[in-house]
């Protein structure tokens, strides 16, 4: 469970961004653009008292603090995620069980889905924020949409398996209705896949987030996110790398610790495994 | 008298730490002769197939033989090397498998993998290699040699494929055959012709035989010598008519006396009330394309008719794909038959609307062959229980308080009520399911094949379970079954299907004594150890 540890840190370390830095992410300051990490500067406040700030990660070329937006930016990221990997699974849960259950509703439901795959993310966003403006709930909409024909065809594919089950034909025979069927027994037993499968959506969604941010169409650029903070550095990558260093490594390591997640929860639901639990 | 082929001596295998006991066998010596066939029996976890793979070499690395040896033709396979083991299978010995369609490559022709087993251990040309698996396919009497050696596994009945599978064990003609269950997934018929076929290749070629089973019917057909293997333990080793007629050890006689006996039980004939009547019950599967019906229409069933009455058995016995099981299916309206009518009281079950059939549904109730999937694995055995009495509207209390009565009639502690399924063995599910359905208090209990995944011993105290409540609740029963014996046993009358259709159907000891059908009299024919007075306790 090493991927719940890293991801617990993370989860704190952006709910407790204000806590683990003095600095403003926002902050512009032209004097002080451009430094690498461990800068220090002496800061003059309101009432005239000095305080020295280090500048862990450095500055970029706003002379912003990279150290203050990359922890506020675990903020923008983690919401993508979680955000995402919640709709899409709620949204294809139920269009796959009615579609696995409901063989006369399957095809025409699933070459609905097909036509939602063949829209890739990144277009989408595009459209959409030229649409109307760019913002957290545009990305997270341009996300969901081609991530849930994938839950459906996962969710269908167990469900398809499962109403071919004798369990399923016995509480047929006692008289169970159609929506308990579903509910008490085909639904349980889709939810270990679908758990993994949504860690694995989470991972996938705080990658697209940064990759629309990075290209220009995520969140607007004041925001800090990794992808924006990227985005930015981009320009003197050569000179200052730790502009991209730094949201690079919490990223590859956010998607490592929800991929090992996602890994861990399959092995810990697997009813094999369960049986030594 | 030559040299034993296979002499095992004190061989001790060693389980995982975290398994349910400390050895899968334990100091286990027996010899299998030339030309001789020893069976291995045992049930299920008794550590069979754990010392026929001990022999192979194939132990999985969490099993370690920690004592003993294996000796094949004198030489120790234990302590072989893995070269020299894989020069030693197929030459020296050889394993057939329970499941061919798994055993053989799908991807691949029967020819070519015989040819592969002759490319890798001979130094054959090409040509000469086609004639030998030519010849060995013909040797394992299969019609048409061209076509099945061109053919590939799936194309192939499941007989066939063992056949295919025994000439690619033979065709190097290895002093040593080791046979894991081979017919155990095979239909009484095609059982009988492979069982011969087995004996016939041992005569001729005086191959030794470690033929591993289950079902003491077979023994009594092919053994030489019987070994019996309880819990990793070898209880009993001898000649087959000794053990079989004069079984030495408690466990060895409880087995044997378990066998359902084929001879009928006599019973009166019942004058009650009919409560399910099926009159020319019809089920065809209709294949259909984008445009329509493709042709080729399945005839599950065809015109099946028959009667159960109160405190009746009746049961359905044919091989697989014969269409028992629809017709089970259909009475339990969990398919609707094309065609026909199913009488439950005053109700056509089979045209009743998805309404009527609700409030009607508890008086036909089924319990299902797989005990291990028909309890849904994320709820507990007590929910399943209440659940079909709570559909009908009675309250949770008196619904757990009925739950209680249940589990002790099926002979469960009712604390048990809150244990998930995986938590219960087979046989346990097995009553759980039994429990569940008489909750229901049905009219008609339907078992489909209810006891056919069990072992012997568990499945004779199932089928007495059965019997008791059928007596107690005055219950009438259709049993699905494909095993003759168990329908001898269970049975007040018999139909016997075959291609969807019933052949014969009367009281189960004119069935069994004089049977009219040349079909009936062939699947009789074919009851591995018919000769052989079995469950002389039970009867």
């Amino acid at each position: 469970m090493v991927g719940a540890l890293i991801l617990l840190v993370i989860c704190s370390i952006g709910l407790a961004a204000p806590l683990l830095t003095p600095l403003d992410p926002g902050a512009i300051d032209p004097a002080f653009r451009n430094k690498v990490p461990g800068t220090e500067q002496t800061v003059r406040a309101a009432d005239g008292t000095k305080t020295t700030v280090t500048h862990w990660m450095g500055t970029d070329s706003l002379g912003r603090d990279v150290y203050a937006r990359v922890i506020y930016g675990a903020r923008a990221s983690l919401t993508v995620g979680i955000a995402v990997a919640a709709i899409s699974v709620a949204i294809g849960l139920g269009i796959g069980l009615v579609a696995g259950y409901f063989r006369w509703v399957d095809a025409i439901v699933m070459r609905f889905m097909d036509g939602l795959m063949a829209i890739p993310a990144i277009l989408l966003a595009i459209a959409l924020v030229s649409l109307s403006s760019a913002g957290l709930a545009i990305v997270i909409v341009a996300i969901v949409v081609p991530e849930i024909p994938r839950v459906v065809r996962l969710v269908r594919s167990v469900v398809l398996s499962i109403r071919e089950e004798p369990y399923v034909e016995a509480a047929i025979a006692v008289g169970t209705r159609t929506p308990l069927i579903l509910v008490r027994h085909v639904l349980p037993n889709t939810v270990a896949p679908l758990i993994v499968q949504a860690t694995y959506i989470a991972a996938t969604a705080i990658l697209i987030e940064a990759i629309l941010s990075f290209l220009g169409v995520g969140i607007p650029p004041q925001t800090p996110t990794w992808g924006n903070i990227m985005a930015e550095g981009r320009t003197l990558f050569r000179v200052f790398p730790h502009n991209i260093l730094y949201p690079g490594i919490f990223l590859a390591l956010t998607v490592l610790a929800v991929n090992m997640l996602g890994d861990g929860l399959r092995d810990t639901l697997d009813p094999r495994m369960s049986k030594r639990l | 008298m030559s040299a034993p082929v296979l002499e095992v001596r004190g061989l001790t295998v060693t389980l995982p730490p975290d398994a349910d006991r400390r050895l899968a066998v334990s100091d286990a010596s027996f010899a299998v002769d030339p030309g001789e066939i020893v069976c291995l029996v045992g049930e299920s976890g008794s550590g069979k197939s754990v010392i026929a793979h001990a022999v192979m070499g194939l132990l999985p690395k969490a099993l370690a033989a920690s004592a003993g040896e294996v000796l094949l033709s004198g030489e120790n396979v234990l302590a072989a090397s893995q070269a020299r083991l894989r020069a030693l299978r197929c030459t020296q010995m050889a394993m057939i498998f329970q499941e061919p369609m798994t055993a053989l490559n799908p991807v691949m022709r029967c020819g070519d993998q015989i040819d592969e087993v002759l490319a890798t251990h001979t130094k054959l040309s090409p040509a000469k290699r086609r004639a030998k698996v030519r010849e060995t396919v013909r040797a394992v009497h299969m019609p048409d040699v061209e076509r099945m050696i061109a053919s590939y596994p799936h194309q192939l009945s499941g007989g066939q494929r063992q056949r295919i599978m025994i000439a690619m064990a033979l065709v190097l003609e290895p002093s040593l055959l080791i046979a894991d269950e081979p017919t155990t997934a095979l239909d009484v018929t095609t059982q009988a012709q492979i069982l011969s076929l087995i004996r016939e290749l041992m005569r001729a070629r005086g191959t030794g035989v470690l033929f591993i089973t289950h079902d003491f019917g077979v023994v009594a057909e092919i053994a030489d010598r019987v070994a019996v293997l309880r819990r990793g333990e070898l209880v009993e080793v001898g000649t087959m008519r000794r053990v079989l007629t004069t079984p030495a050890h408690e466990y060895t006689k409880m087995l044997i006396d378990a066998v359902p006996s084929l001879t009928p039980r006599q019973r009166a004939e019942a004058a009650a009330p009919v409560v399910v009547r099926a009159e020319g019950l019809c089920k065809t599967y209709v294949r259909r394309s984008w445009l329509g019906r493709a042709g080729g229409d399945i005839a599950a069933a065809t015109d099946v008719s028959f009667e159960v009455r109160k405190g009746e058995t009746v049961g359905l016995v044919g091989e697989s794909g014969s269409g028992k099981s629809t017709v089970a299916r259909c009475v339990a309206r969990l398919i609707t038959p094309t065609r026909g009518r199913i009488v439950v009281g005053d109700a056509d079950f089979a045209s009743l609307s998805r309404a009527q059939l609700r409030a009607l549904r508890r008086r036909v109730q089924i319990v299902f062959q797989d005990p291990y999937r028909s309890l849904n694995p994320r709820r507990t055995v007590g929910a399943a229980i209440v659940e079909g009495p709570m559909n009908y509207g009675m309250p949770h209390r008196e619904a757990m308080a009925r739950a209680h009565e249940l589990m002790e009639l099926v002979h469960l502690p009712p604390a048990a009520l809150d244990r998930y399924p995986h938590q219960f063995s087979g046989g346990q599910r097995q009553r759980v399911c039994i429990a569940r359905a008489l909750a229901m208090s049905p009219d008609l209990l339907i078992a489909d094949e209810a006891v056919s995944a069990l072992d012997v011993s568990v499945q004779a105290q199932v089928l007495a379970l059965l019997d008791e409540i059928r007596q107690r609740l005055s219950l009438a029963m259709l049993f699905i079954t494909h095993d003759l014996r168990v329908a001898a046993q269970v049975c007040d009358r018999v139909a016997v299907m075959t291609r969807g259709r019933i052949v014969e159907y009367g009281p189960a000891a004119e069935v069994f004594a004089h049977p009219r059908d040349d079909y009936t009299k062939s699947l009789l024919a074919a009851a591995p150890g018919r000769h052989f007075a079995f469950g002389r306790a039970a009867g």
